[in-house]
């Protein structure tokens, strides 16, 4: 059953300054904790092996959106609701907006992190692709300083990243799309509420004379990270929307992602749904 | 081993005092130490909303809320929903839509409608379903349950 309260402990430090150097003194020992929506799911099925958390919910440097000319920063405590209810979030990354939509239901959304669904590192979590396809880069926070990486180069393997034991994600910081974009966004899931995603493809393009511009194509639960679709997006990239080869695009992709089979569907259903995603995707894009 | 804390918290408009350890969970705090077991535990994992709560205004899965993060919280439980023996306007609408069968979802049931009423005074059938979207049911098959919520707005609301 559950977890043992006796074992567990929580401490919840006044300052991220303080969070940080608790952290480098005892490195690995200290699970940060925000929402606690994956965390305490594990811990109420009696497989949480961490029993020592930081609580960073009320840590105020790591809340709030702040919007700047050419991007969009996010903290990393920024909730799916703060997602939904943000109008700049809404202008300039609709693909967002339907992540968070799509992510569990209102309390789970009112209580869940953008910092923790990345940091939580799931393959099927929603906000990535969207996030991949934005080109989104992320402020990493430790006691030794800050350090910005690219999005699509923190998941390194299954819940690897590149995070140190002694770092927090600090925000997460998207860059506006300029000109004419294109989004696009779609889950699979077994049904529209509460479902983790079978298939989740969130894209972005930018459209230049009837011809593909920029391409970013994110993918969830196709393989053990969220994945960029880098060979599809190659194939499409400077073609034009009149001509765009859809089935060798198809083809590429396949290449892209690594499904397994597990209880949410089979591997060959990943392959050939996310090849559909991709189709119904394309068709999208070319009836712009 | 945590040093237990005095947690203080505002449930149902009555201030609250315990001693509790930290990371026990906030349905817990509630059911055992406060009483209050109007609140159900369904699953455990945030996937029935049977623990549904108010905290701070928002609707949260109880059941997944360590009470360190509580503290200082402003909560509001099924209990809280009546004024006395007057049962609010979405309470009243579950009763005469028989928007309960076996009872066990209808706390969070409650809460969420609230908390959706709220927010979106006219809502339409699929805001409703929204709103509601992390609460099951398995007996009402929802519609009577839709039929309550459509009934309060109709009728002027969550607030009387």
């Amino acid at each position: 059953m559950r977890g043992y309260l006796a074992d567990c402990d929580i401490q919840s430090p006044p300052s991220l300054a303080e969070a940080l150097a608790l952290m480098a003194r005892e490195p690995g020992v200290w699970t940060p904790m925000a929402g606690g929506t994956d965390l305490m799911v594990v811990y109420n099925a009696g497989r949480q092996r961490a029993t020592r958390f930081l609580d960073l919910s009320r840590l105020a440097e790591l809340q709030g959106i702040q919007e700047a000319p050419t991007s969009l920063s996010f903290g990393a405590l920024t909730t799916y609701t703060d997602l939904r209810d943000c109008r700049a979030v809404h202008q300039h990354f609709p693909n967002l907006v339907k992540s968070a939509r799509v992510t569990g239901a209102l309390a789970i959304q009112n209580r869940g992190t953008l910092g923790g669904n990345i940091a939580n590192a799931s393959p099927a979590a929603d906000t990535p692709p969207s996030l991949l396809a934005y080109g989104a880069e992320l402020e990493l926070i430790s006691s030794r300083g800050l350090r910005r990486v690219a999005y699509d180069r923190f998941h390194q393997g299954y819940k690897r990243m590149d995070l140190a034991a002694d770092e927090l994600v600090a925000r997460i910081i998207v860059p506006k799309p300029t000109g004419r974009g294109f989004h696009y966004f779609r889950k699979v899931g077994t049904r529209q509420a509460q479902a983790i995603a079978k298939v989740c493809l969130a894209a972005y393009a930018r459209l230049e004379d009837g011809v593909v511009a920029e391409l970013r194509i994110g993918l969830g639960s196709v393989a053990p990270t969220p994945v960029r679709a880098r060979h599809a997006e190659a194939l499409l990239l400077g073609k034009p929307l009149a001509a765009l080869p859809v089935e060798a695009a198809r083809e590429a992709l396949l290449s892209d992602i690594s499904p397994i089979d597990d209880i949410r569907a089979t591997a060959h259903y990943r392959n050939v749904v996310t090849g559909n995603l991709l189709g119904q995707m394309l068709r999208e894009l070319a009836n712009r | 081993m945590a040093e237990p804390i005095t947690l203080k918290m505002t449930v149902n408009g009555t201030d609250c005092v315990v001693t509790v350890h930290p990371f026990a969970r906030l349905l817990d705090v509630l059911r055992e130490d406060l009483r209050l077991t109007g609140t159900k535990e369904g699953c455990g994992e945030g996937e029935c909303g049977a623990c549904t709560v108010l905290m701070n205004g928002r609707v949260v899965n109880s059941c997944l809320v360590p009470v360190v993060q509580a503290q200082g919280a402003v909560v509001v439980t099924v209990e809280g929903l009546a004024q006395g023996e007057r049962l609010s306007s979405v309470q009243d609408a579950f009763l005469t839509y028989n928007g309960a069968q076996c009872g066990f979802c209808t706390p969070g049931m409650l809460i969420s409608a609230t908390d959706l009423l709220n927010r979106c005074p006219n809502p339409t059938d699929g805001e409703i379903r929204d709103g509601l979207a992390g609460n099951l049911c398995r007996c009402t098959g929802y519609v009577k349950i839709v039929d309550a919520v459509r009934a309060v707005a109709a009728d002027g609301g969550a607030a009387r």
